[in-house]
């Protein structure tokens, strides 16, 4: 192996392996603190997720939307942006799946019906994306910023929309679609029954694709690559730096924006406020984890849904919310060791502490 | 009388945007990003219930909620300084982690999942008037922030530094100013200032309730870019933020406007700011350029 590919391939790897281990070591302490067993808090853990057919399924069906945020994020990543709003155009994709569902006649078929639901899924969070997108290559205006303050803009204006118009009394959704559901799981094996895993995670899959070969297999993933690593070259080289990160805020808010129909489409059949709550920031931990590689997302996605399904499976030792404190912990952790390893490959020694 | 109930609620509304935007301004001024303020504010109003809690002092439970601000604010400082993370990502990640240690250990402390025990804190605990609110040591506090902080900056040798470092930190280094220490000492500060933010609301309503905070940090990040980094018009910022959600409080009943119109308010206004439709809202030059050989 040249010596290349290998330092690549360290960089790749050792950071995310040394935060989950990072990660690790704070679980451990927290469950001490709590008086229990880190042994029998893991073998719990497990067992509530991937070692029964219900738990596998949710952990699956996590796994979905979490692709779909995390591709999102990864996307800007790799052109060099941040989009924070993942959240808020997971929403509005689930919300335009929904109105589209809503709006079809019950007798269009599903062949027809599902594709509609998640253009609209996909054009609504494309569309949210490009605010961003626009306002930075336009007018220069920090991306990250942006997001973040249009994401309480969208979900407020989504929250106003189903409150004073969608909602069916006495809730926070919209009626049922009358057309255009994704068959669960149990459709092909009584397995995963009761669980809410269910055939988007094929569309997951290959939107995880998609993604790869864009990135790696194209002139506008080559383009978005370069951007990333070094705009000013990139724009030298004859790429136009604006119109890229116009694009790239686009894919990212329609992928986004189609994971919308993991819940929708796939689970409840209806919009139902909040569905997309976390999903955004967990889409960044995921992309970081996964550091922005497609197999490395679907892997990271699916360690993340398992946290957040087993948090339930050990509630009744430690508080659930302990995963939420290890899936920051391993953001930190990849974070800070990123910019180490790069040190150590280099050979350099790190930068003391001032 | 509804003109001067109008200001009091606004005012008490006001009082930790304050707070926190100082410490926005502070951070951002010296380079750092303030995205980490909502967690600074949640992690200190947690660390002064629990304070309050165990002492019975208002007093020791503000001091263990600047300890607690200052805390969060060193891993940030720590991770983006001395490890050079990525300043966004490791913020949003101490905003998550300030709510998943807070839920935890109100499970472990309070052995709730949702609310704290009562503290003793400033005021009466039901709101009350004019009264009330004057005698709170923290509102005092609040508005004095604003004054001192524009003196700070703009008056003496340390802010000079903060400003130096924010926006040209090679320049500040070669004529021999810590680069990394005046950012150390920014953040500090700023954690300090959103932790009273924090402190404030415990204090004032009497417990720590899960995610209290309720996205305040966000607030105060939106007054600190819409008022241009500068105390003053930050302040200003946050008193507009503040007066359009005591009328998006006090218009709910009458269903003129839907309140979630005037709630986005302060993110349109900011937004538009970034965007430089009415005079352009440019950052300082380092902001957030610490991966940078410093």
């Amino acid at each position: 192996m040249n010596s290349k590919v290998r330092d690549t391939l360290v960089e790749g790897v050792v950071p995310s392996v040394v935060a989950l281990m990072i990660a690790l070591v704070v679980g451990d302490i927290l469950i001490l603190v709590f008086g229990e067993s880190p042994l029998a808090v893991y073998r719990l853990l497990l067992e509530g997720t991937w070692g029964n057919a219900y738990g596998l399924g949710q952990v699956l069906y996590k796994a979905t939307t979490l692709i779909f945020t995390g591709l999102a994020v990864a996307i800007g990543v790799r052109a060099g942006l941040f989009n924070i709003a993942a959240e808020s155009q997971l929403a509005a994709g689930g919300f335009a799946a929904a109105m589209t569902g809503l709006l079809l006649p019950a007798t269009v078929p599903a062949v027809v019906a599902i594709p509609l639901c998640m253009l609209a899924a996909m054009a609504a969070g494309g569309l949210l994306g490009g605010v961003p997108g626009v306002l930075k290559a336009r007018f220069g205006a920090h991306e990250v910023i942006v997001t973040i303050m249009l994401n309480f803009i969208v979900l407020a204006l989504l929250s106003y929309l189903i409150s004073a118009h969608f909602h069916v009394p006495e809730s926070l959704h919209t009626e049922e679609i009358r057309t255009g559901s994704i068959p669960r799981l149990t459709a092909a094996s009584s397995y995963f029954a009761g669980s809410a895993a269910n055939f988007t995670i094929i569309v997951a899959l290959i939107a995880a694709a998609a993604v790869w070969v864009l990135l790696f297999r194209t002139r506008a993933g080559y383009e978005l690559r370069a951007v990333g690593l070094q705009p000013e070259a990139a724009e030298y080289g004859g790429v136009k730096v604006p119109s890229v990160v116009i694009r790239t805020f686009l894919i990212s808010g329609a992928l986004a924006g189609l994971g919308g129909i993991n819940y929708v489409l796939g689970y409840k059949h209806y919009y139902e406020e909040g569905f997309a709550s976390g999903a955004g920031f967990l889409g960044i931990a995921v992309a970081l984890v996964g550091r922005s590689h497609p197999l490395g997302i679907v892997l990271s996605a699916l360690l993340f849904a398992t946290l957040s399904q087993g948090g339930l499976a050990v509630n009744a030792l430690v508080p659930k919310q302990m995963v939420e404190v290890l899936q920051a912990v391993v953001i930190i952790a990849v974070m800070t060791s990123i910019p180490e390893v790069r040190r150590a490959l280099r050979g350099a020694r790190p930068v003391p502490a001032t | 009388m509804i003109m001067l109930a109008f200001l009091a609620q606004t005012l008490r509304i006001a009082i930790p945007y304050l707070f926190a935007s100082a410490g926005g301004v502070i951070s951002e001024r010296a380079g750092l990003i303030g995205l980490t303020l909502e967690g600074y504010m949640l992690g200190a109003a947690f660390t002064a219930a629990v304070g309050s809690h165990y002492s019975g002092s208002p007093w020791i439970g503000a001091l263990c909620g600047i300890a607690g601000g200052v805390a969060m604010a060193m891993l940030y400082a720590v991770c983006s300084l001395r490890f050079r993370a990525n300043q966004i990502v490791v913020g949003i990640a101490i905003n998550l982690l300030a709510i998943g240690l807070t839920r935890v250990f109100l499970r472990f402390i309070f052995d709730s999942s949702s609310n704290s025990s009562r503290v003793a804190g400033f005021g009466s605990e039901t709101g009350g008037g004019l009264a009330a609110l004057v005698s709170n040591p923290l509102i005092w506090l609040g508005l004095a922030t604003v004054p001192a902080l524009a003196w700070v900056l703009y008056r003496t040798p340390f802010g000079l530094r903060v400003r130096a470092v924010g926006e040209h930190p090679d320049a500040a280094a070669s004529v021999g100013v810590r680069v990394n220490r005046v950012r150390y000492a920014a953040a500090a500060l700023s954690g300090m200032l959103a932790g009273l933010g924090g402190v404030y609301l415990v204090l004032d309503q009497h417990q720590f309730t899960d995610q209290m905070t309720a996205g305040r940090g966000f607030i105060a990040i939106a007054a600190t870019i819409f008022g241009r980094w500068d105390p003053v018009r930050v302040a200003l910022a946050c008193l507009l933020f503040a007066a359009a959600e005591t009328m998006q409080i006090q218009l709910q009943g009458m269903k003129i406007v839907p309140s979630q119109f005037l709630e986005i308010l302060p993110y349109v206004l900011t937004i538009i700011a970034l965007a430089g439709v009415v005079g352009r809202a440019v950052p300082p030059a380092a902001l957030g350029k610490t991966t940078e050989p410093v």
